[in-house]
């Protein structure tokens, strides 16, 4: 008894040591079977990977597999280094946004740029820069941008018809789409009706980086893109947090800290999020999809990505990456498409996009999603994020408070993360 | 018995006693090895290298800035749950000591909790602790506004340690209800004709005599204490701050989420020095309370 918390932790080192090492890069002969990691497990976004992962096999009998492998959101990046520690790493692997530093500068992917520009057909060139440029490092593209999804807002029309304000596409119209009136319309939504006005999807008052979305309306950065300085205590930070503060505590905008609301229930006016999630609207309610609201520095996006990488120890890396040449061909691009914005320029309009999005239209992919990846920033990212993320949490919890001192609780995050910062 | 035959004993019972060894082995001793072995060791996962620093990552657990505040947590938390866990079984095991009615309907809803599994059992209290959720619910009837539970420092450590308590306080129940019933009746009723109240009874006979269980409970519940991961990771993440970011729950962060794995290894060393050092202290106590029993 008295050993086993030692032991948890041991056998769980011990785990992940048992199997690893070996060099496992050589090429096997025989048949492949590939499995790659993901974080969705919506049956949709299954649906279409089975899809083109069952044409592939028709055409490259020598491989009998195709798996992919959903790990949960939340614990994505733990899960999938975890599997890697114990040398049990996918021949594939979804990386999000915020981990691509970390995973680019490794040395544990492999280059792409290759298997991808002699594909047949492939338009390598076709691939826009901006979606490229956190994937790549010394002229080399280590993960393919699978998807550069911008923020939008969804909204429940029908609660917003019922607390009497106009809507957003109104307010668009009008020209008074802002965050002034975004918020107010959430207060006004939860005054009238208890339900909540504004959730930002994920955030939960812990998943900071989410609140990109907002204080980009501001001009406000986490840090400088060089990574070194900290923004949290620069003017536009501490400007948009105090509004952020204000809406949550003292005009109940967005649910306080604590309160689960879900927009896809009905449980919410409106909801910041990417259009991948828009295969859960159900119907129930009637919907919209706008583009964030102008901030202080007028119109703005925000969006996040993802990339897929082939790793270097994969048994099977050269048919990993003629998969994945495949799987992202312009063809299958459109395909995808339909939840996850590809990169290739000659499908970023209105109407191809609206092709593969039946529920969308071409006028809400226009404004939210082209428009969004052309004038967009990507999220926070940073070598080392899962550390410095979860010290920014932890130094931005004495702000979810209602009495909170906003600017001093943004000088101490800064405070707190600036040697890690400075490490970079 | 010949020789011959006393071999073949003797080798009868290795061989019986083999699986419990190799387990061991596998299990504990080989982990244990090794997690001394990874924590002179410099280990980045993605870049798949692993390097000898020797004793680089204990100079970083002296120098760590967090680790008096983890330390104190763990402290707080062992604390708080020894205290409020042996009280809380020992009042129930003494009112179900009594003559009632449905006396088994009660004994099993309170030692129910233990058989629930963990992490369903955080879930629903995080529901329950939720600032709009059950709890607060309850207070509301009565006239009490109740705190944001797990978004405040002291009330998210007391709600994790109550969520813990309810679950394993059965446990603890029972054994000080097998104790009770073990107090021989004739003590009782000696000090009753001398004039003893209830009060002085239970003090002066009660509790001595029950003695060796609550030492027993004592050692299951602090070594449990330093366990707790399931709890933190579901209700707090060691939030708000790093208010209930208790010893092995910053182990699986700086190991698994920050991926220092030699770093991690180094404190589930601390951990294991820590575990070693209250035994040792509780087997010393153990002698004493063999002494007083005598």
């Amino acid at each position: 008894m008295r050993w086993k918390s030692t032991a948890i932790a041991a056998a769980a080192l011990l785990a992940l040591s048992a199997c690893g090492n070996g060099d496992d890069t050589k090429e096997a002969d025989g048949p492949v079977s590939l499995r790659m990691t993901i974080w969705t497990a919506n049956e949709a976004h299954l649906k279409l990977f089975n899809a083109i992962a069952d044409e592939y096999k028709s055409t490259h009998p020598n491989v009998t597999d195709i798996k992919f492998d959903s790990l949960p959101f939340d614990t994505y990046t733990t899960a999938l280094t975890t599997q890697i520690a114990g040398g049990n790493q996918p021949d594939l692997a979804w990386i999000l946004e915020n981990s691509a530093p970390d995973f680019v500068s490794s040395g544990a992917l492999v280059p792409l740029d290759d298997t991808l520009q002699k594909t047949d057909g492939y338009q390598f060139d076709d691939l826009a820069a901006g979606p490229r440029k956190l994937w790549e490092t010394q002229g080399k593209l280590y993960a393919y941008p699978f998807s550069t999804s911008p923020f939008g807002v969804f909204v429940n029309t029908d609660l917003v018809k019922q607390a009497g304000q106009q809507t957003p596409a109104e307010l668009i119209a009008a020209g008074q789409w802002n965050w002034d009136n975004a918020l107010k319309l959430g207060a006004a939504v939860n005054a009238k009706s208890g339900k909540a006005g504004l959730v930002v999807r994920d955030f939960d008052y812990k998943t900071w980086n989410n609140l990109a979305s907002f204080w980009g309306g501001w001009g406000a950065q986490a840090w400088s893109a060089d990574g070194k300085t900290c923004g949290f205590d620069k003017p536009e930070m501490v400007e948009a947090m105090t509004t952020l503060h204000k809406a949550v505590f003292t005009d109940k905008a967005l649910p306080g800290p604590g309160v689960s609301a879900d927009f896809f229930a009905g449980d919410a006016a409106m909801t910041i999020t990417q259009i991948s999630r828009a295969s859960l609207l159900k119907n129930t309610f009637g919907w919209d999809l706008v583009p964030l609201p102008q901030g202080k520095v007028g119109s703005y996006a925000v969006f996040g990505q993802a990339g897929i990488g082939v790793f270097k120890k994969s048994r099977h890396a050269a048919a990993a990456q003629e998969f994945l040449a495949f799987m992202t061909s312009p063809a299958n691009s459109a395909k995808l498409a339909a939840y996850f914005p590809p990169p290739r320029t000659s499908q970023l309009t209105a109407e191809t996009l609206a092709k593969t999005n039946p529920l969308l239209k071409p006028d809400q992919l226009q404004k939210v999603v082209v428009d969004g990846i052309a004038k967009g920033q990507v999220g926070p990212s940073h070598a080392g994020f899962a550390e410095l993320s979860q010290t920014v949490r932890a130094a931005l919890d004495p702000l979810w408070q209602p009495q909170a001192d906003v600017k001093a609780v943004l000088s101490g995050v800064c405070a707190k993360i600036a040697p890690q910062l400075a490490k970079s | 018995m010949t020789l011959r035959q006393r071999t073949a004993d003797r080798l009868v019972g290795y061989l019986f006693i083999t699986p419990q060894l190799v387990g061991s082995a596998v299990f504990v001793l080989l982990p244990l090895c090794l997690v001394l072995w990874y924590s002179l060791h410099e280990w980045n996962v993605l870049a798949g290298s692993f390097e000898f620093v020797g004793g680089e990552n204990y100079q970083a657990l002296l120098d760590d800035p967090a680790l008096p505040s983890v330390l104190r947590a763990t402290g707080l938390f062992s604390a708080g749950l020894v205290v409020f866990n042996l009280s809380l079984a020992l009042l129930l095991a003494v009112l179900l000591n009594q003559k009632l009615r449905g006396l088994t309907v009660y004994r099993t809803l309170f030692f129910s909790p233990v058989v629930v599994s963990l992490v369903a059992w955080t879930i629903v209290w995080g529901f329950l602790l939720q600032s709009n959720g059950g709890v607060n619910g309850l207070l509301d009837t009565i006239g009490v506004e109740g705190p944001n539970w797990l978004r405040n420092g002291t009330s998210a450590m007391v709600s994790v340690v109550a969520v813990q308590v309810f679950k394993n306080v059965g446990l603890n129940m029972v054994l000080f209800l097998a104790a009770l019933q073990g107090v021989p009746h004739e003590l009782y009723e000696a000090a009753e004709l001398d004039g003893a109240s209830a009060w002085t009874r239970f003090r002066r006979i009660t509790i001595p005599m029950i003695s060796p269980t609550i030492l027993l409970t004592s050692i299951i519940t602090v070594v449990g204490s330093l366990q707790v991961f399931a709890q933190i990771a579901v209700l707090t993440q060691g939030g708000p701050g790093t208010s209930t970011t208790v010893l092995v729950y910053y182990l699986y962060q700086q190991a698994f989420q920050f991926h220092h794995f030699g770093y991690g290894s180094t404190l589930a060393i601390l951990l294991f020095v820590i575990v070693l050092a209250l035994t040792l202290v509780q087997w010393q106590m153990r002698k004493r309370w063999v002494f007083h029993e005598s």
